[in-house]
């Protein structure tokens, strides 16, 4: 097989191939470009909210088309002072990461703000703008070496890709061991560190530049704390909290899945008894608050071994299970502070387990804040597990009287909509199947979520819950329902049996007496429907009526409700997402009249996303392009740095005839498909991994480092014959995964952690490898046929990710994983019929 | 030229005068605007609030008070917006369509005694006050309190009643309250509150986060000392298409 390596050995040479390429120099940069990738997002999570750090970074990152265009217009002394380029942009990497994260937190930004505020638009540009420096600065580097170093392309991928995937275990180590903003410091310093090695390896090194390269890297580790230091909104609940006079920070907890953060207030003390009765005057005892990343928060109540329980806990409509089951044997999901432990021991549980996702949590409320809680975690009577809670269960034998789902976000988090693209495998009908089948014969699966109005959670909720009972085989799902409603929250009880009489009587004294609302039980009267907590119409009870009465009655409500609440699935998980597409023209023109709390921003933030980058990226690809078509028009006669002669012109075959088209189209579609799937394999593996850190940290690594391994062996094929084989064997084996995948991991889940990581990377590993080919292939073959145009393919592609990141996750809401997945087989397939050196007579092609 | 500068100070003050009244009038105009803004709005949604408009002294004391004066001078460009807008230490001076709402809801006749818990700006006081309530008024962030009472004091609301603290526990010594409003609720409806209300008493409590009210949940006590809840939805969405 001939090599495109050959053919530049051949007769193509040039001042780049003289070059060594800076391979470990790339790898490492990459691997700093990852991390810091990954940091940001923690660091802007605790800046602002989740959802806006994640529209921030993804726009941040069209530095890398930005490199692509700067690198194409001034490719000439790129060329000339390639060294001087790669250290210093990489040493510029280094040091504006670190400044640019300093700057940009100090925007005062508050995206809640942006529809109305002209000022804040102008922020959230000045704040992509400062935030691109960077990355910019970085993919600089790496483009200009993918550029200029011919002949290296594949090895130089291939460590670009390995470094990537080293990147994500360095990020989770780092944050294992330090704070966000040391982390960041660090990985600044990983920078500069990557532009002395490059130094070395491009060349002899002159001493004085390497140490001063060495002090800066030193001085960007050692940044102040108080530059770096995250400040939090002043919106955030962490920001609010503290502001009240007599609070302080007692612990704080620092780890990959956030920042634990422990506020006392002996003076004005917190009282947190989400929608508790108005039929009781108990005051809740004293608590203790912890905020995950400034939001939350999560209470720690002060209990005492030598005295009774706290009796407010029996008037939350949380208690409405107790009241109806009277369980012995309870598991707790997202234990948190541990406020529903203490519940079901004080509503007569005899053993609770609890599980907790985040063990810094466990840890605070097992050390420092044990005394406080009264030994709640170390009870005989309680076992905390450390895990995600699907996995548990998945993985426990045990079945349990009552399995309880606490509230696991915030009101106002909830209430704004931040997490309608938040993935949860916890609320899908598979996860409902699971629970059901973990509760003995007379058990209870219960669910309390905040009150929304017109009702949203807990209509999807009952829906979940029918078709779970449904697919368990039970004749009449809607007898196994009961919903109650308070002045904020609801609680949903779903039985493994259908609902008794005796049941139903104790469900409604415990309403009567607790001054809550009946909204659904078999045989439910209008009359009894709306009584304490009186609604306009009583919407709660009309709409569990239509969901509830048959199957036909429930399609049509489902198309006629503007509001989403059809059941998540696991490869729809987005039970947090609410808005239909069609109620979005509505809302947005009642904002001023009291719509805006029903506007979800987190799905709002995704078109917006999605409509920027867009745009953004159409500049950043057509810019250069049209500085290119003056500088050298797109003619077969015109060659000056290409393979072909003035002759070609004539021939119908010419293989330049169209490139930029073709290139645009090929590049474009390996970056859309490429994220597509990463994307996708990461959602996928969150369940069959059980953690979703650990899923990022395999489906990268595993992704990036075998795709690096398929790029370094890729220079042994020749290109159109590989990059079409790469793209059949990518598209058949995407199909063959998105079909056959969640069967064989559900039958896998038993397996232990060990075990599913070595499935995951045995799965991942031929998929990734043919992943790793058409990229350098193509840059190969723009190299040998058009050098100019090598920057701005990496531009395009930097640009198709960016786009990508926001489209698939739309498309994923809408239409599935699979269809994500789907939809990145197909790219492949035209990524393989626009191949750039498609036609070409000599230099390999195929 | 030693004559000349009393008339030139004279000018000044002069003109200074004419200003502070083009400002005063630009600034009554502007609430007028609002008003009409927030009629239109009320129209608008009159199914959801059982009402076609407001009681008229609510639209009055909207007019009287200057809420350009509650918000930083950087805010006070959009002040008479439809909106809700900063007033630092992480809180906000309501939308004045939720204002208008709420004052409303609480249905006070002159003489009434409210209880405000989460004094803010001092705004939402101050509207009360003009009703001819006797507002009382507790803050828990301190900062917020002080300047709400320079900031009322200045503006001559003398006969609002201020407290720093935590407004759990209400104001016992001045129960019980006509109405209560409850703008910095946690996650329950604190039971002493309850106590203060007055039998025939109404408490709002405005649900959602710094910026956007979700809904706004009514408790009635009755004569009888019952308690009833209600919640409103102040927007004109209906969730369902087509017919039944």
């Amino acid at each position: 097989m001939r090599t495109e390596a050959d053919s530049a050995r051949r007769g193509h040479r040039t001042a780049g191939d003289a070059l060594r390429a800076p391979r470990i120099g790339v790898g490492l940069l990459s691997s700093a470009v990852l991390a810091y990738e990954v940091l940001l997002t923690r660091l802007f999570s605790i800046v602002l909210w989740h959802h806006f750090a994640y529209m921030v970074i993804s726009l941040a990152l069209l530095g890398y088309g930005a490199s692509g265009s700067a690198l194409t217009l001034c490719r000439g002394a790129v060329e000339k002072r390639f060294r001087v380029v790669f250290v210093g942009a990489a040493a510029l990497f280094g040091v504006t990461s670190v400044g640019a994260f300093a700057v940009g937190q100090r925007l005062s930004f508050n995206p809640f703000e942006l529809l109305w505020a002209p000022a804040q638009p102008a922020r959230l540009l000045l704040l992509y703008a400062i935030l691109a420096v960077p990355f910019f600065f970085a993919a600089t580097a790496i483009g200009a070496a993918l550029s200029v170093c011919r002949g290296g392309v594949s090895a130089l991928y291939a460590a670009d890709l390995c470094g990537a995937g080293a990147g994500s275990l360095v990020a989770i180590a780092l944050l294992t061991v330090a704070s966000p903003h040391r982390a960041l410091a660090l990985i600044g310093a990983g920078g500069v560190l990557a532009a002395v090695v490059a130094a070395r390896e491009l060349g002899r090194a002159r001493a004085a530049p390497t140490v001063v390269l060495a002090a800066v890297a030193l001085a960007v580790a050692l940044a102040p704390a108080s530059w770096i230091a995250p400040r939090p909104s002043q919106y955030k609940a962490l920001s609010q909290a503290l502001r009240v006079s007599g609070a302080e920070v007692v612990a704080e907890r620092s780890g990959p899945l956030g920042l634990v953060t422990a506020v006392a207030n002996h003076k004005i003390p917190f009282r947190q008894a989400p929608g508790m009765s108005l039929a009781t005057a108990i005051e809740p005892p004293e608590q203790i608050a912890l905020f995950t990343d400034g939001e939350g928060p999560t209470v720690v109540t002060r209990s005492d071994l030598r005295e009774p329980l706290p009796e407010y806990l029996a008037y939350l409509t949380s208690a409405m299970p107790y009241a109806v089951l009277k369980p012995r044997s309870v598991l707790v999901l997202g234990a948190g502070g541990g406020s529903d432990v203490l519940q079901a021991l004080r509503l007569g549980a005899r053993g609770v387990d609890a599980v907790e996702l985040n063990r810094h949590v466990v840890e605070l409320v097992s050390g420092e804040l044990a005394g406080f809680s009264g030994q709640l975690y170390g009870r005989r009577d309680v076992t905390i597990s450390v895990a995600e809670a699907r996995g548990f269960v998945a993985a426990s034998s045990k079945r349990y009287d009552l399995i309880q789902v606490s509230l696991l976000d915030s009101f106002a988090v909830a209430g704004g909509g931040l997490y309608a693209l938040h993935e949860s495998y916890l609320y899908t009908v598979e996860a409902f199947e699971l629970y059901l089948q973990h509760l003995t014969p007379g058990g209870g699966l219960a669910i309390t979520r905040w009150l929304s109005l017109p009702p949203r959670d807990t209509l999807k909720l009952a829906n979940t819950a029918i078709q779970a009972l449904a697919r368990c085989g039970l004749p009449a799902p809607a007898r196994h329902l009961l919903v109650i409603r308070g002045w904020q929250t609801t609680t949903i009880l779903v039985l493994a049996r259908p609902a008794t009489s005796d049941q139903i009587a104790r469900l409604k004294t415990f309403c009567a007496e607790r001054y809550f609302d009946l909204a659904y039980y078999p045989g439910i009267a209008l009359a009894e429907a709306n009584r304490f907590n009186v609604l306009d119409t009583p919407v709660y009870f009309e709409a569990l009526q239509e969901l509830t009465v048959s199957a036909h009655r429930r399609e049509v409500f489902l198309q006629r409700y503007k509001f989403f609440v059809a059941p998540a699935t696991d490869d729809r998980p987005y039970f947090f997402r609410f808005l239909g597409l069609r109620a979005l023209p509505e809302l947005f023109a009642l904002r001023a009249r009291g719509g805006m709390a029903m506007l979800e921003w987190g799905y709002l933030v995704l078109l917006g996303t999605l409509a920027q980058a867009l745009l953004l990226s159409v500049a950043l690809i057509l810019l250069p392009l049209l500085a290119l078509r003056r500088r050298a028009p797109e003619r077969c006669d015109e060659r000056r740095d290409g393979v072909t002669g003035a002759a070609d012109a004539l021939r119908p075959s010419c293989p330049t005839r169209g490139l930029r088209a073709r290139s645009l189209g090929y590049f474009a579609a390996l970056g859309a498909a490429f994220l597509s799937l990463e994307i996708a394999f990461m959602q996928k593996l969150i369940l069959f991994l059980s953690h979703p850190l650990h899923a990022t940290a395999v489906v990268l690594t595993g992704f990036l480092v075998f795709a690096g391994i398929g790029s370094a062996c890729s220079r042994r094929w020749s290109g159109g014959h590989a990059v079409a084989m790469a793209a059949a064997g990518i598209s058949a084996l995407t199909a063959v995964y998105a079909f056959a995948l969640p069967a064989a991991f559900s039958r896998l889940l038993a397996l232990p952690e060990a075990g599913r990581i070595a499935v995951t990377f045995a799965v991942l590993a031929p998929l990734a490898f043919l992943m790793g080919i058409p990229f350098p292939k193509g840059l190969e073959a723009l190299q040998r046929l058009r050098p100019a145009l090598v920057p701005w393919a990496w531009g395009v592609n930097g640009c198709a990710s960016v786009v990508t990141a926001a489209g698939s996750t739309l498309v994923a809401i809408h239409a599935g994983h699979r269809a994500v997945m789907l939809g990145a087989a197909i790219l492949y397939g035209i990524a393989a019929a626009l191949y750039p050196g498609r036609g070409q007579t000599s230099g390999g092609g195929a | 030229m030693r004559s000349v500068a009393p008339l030139l100070l004279l000018a000044a003050v002069a003109a200074a005068i004419v200003a502070d009244a083009a400002d005063d009038g630009e600034y009554a105009a502007r609430r007028r605007a609002m008003i009409a803004e927030i009629k239109v709005d009320v129209v608008a949604t009159a199914e959801m609030l059982k009402r076609e408009s407001l009681d008229a002294r609510v639209w009055a004391a909207l007019e009287r008070v200057p809420r350009h004066e509650f918000v930083p001078p950087e805010e006070q460009a959009v002040a008479y917006e439809n909106r809700p807008v900063s007033i630092g230490h992480g809180q906000t001076i309501s939308q004045p369509y939720i204002v208008a709402i709420m004052t409303d809801l609480l249905n006070l006749r002159a003489g009434a005694r409210v209880l405000e818990v989460g004094t803010g700006s001092g705004y939402q006081a101050a509207v009360l006050a003009e009703l001819g309530c006797r507002v009382f008024s507790i803050e828990i962030i301190e900062p917020l309190h002080a300047e709400a009472r320079e900031r009322l004091s200045r503006l001559g609301f003398d006969g609002i009643r201020l407290r720093h603290g935590d407004g759990y526990y209400g104001w016992k010594e001045e129960a019980p309250f006509d109405g209560i409003l409850v703008t910095a609720a946690a996650g329950q409806i604190p039971p002493p509150l309850l106590v203060q209300l007055a039998p025939g008493g109404r408490m709002i409590i405005p649900v959602g986060s710094s910026f956007f009210v979700q809904d706004l949940v009514i408790v009635d006590k009755t004569k009888t000392g019952e308690l009833r809840t209600r919640q409103v939805l102040p927007v004109s969405f209906v969730p369902l298409t087509g017919a039944h």
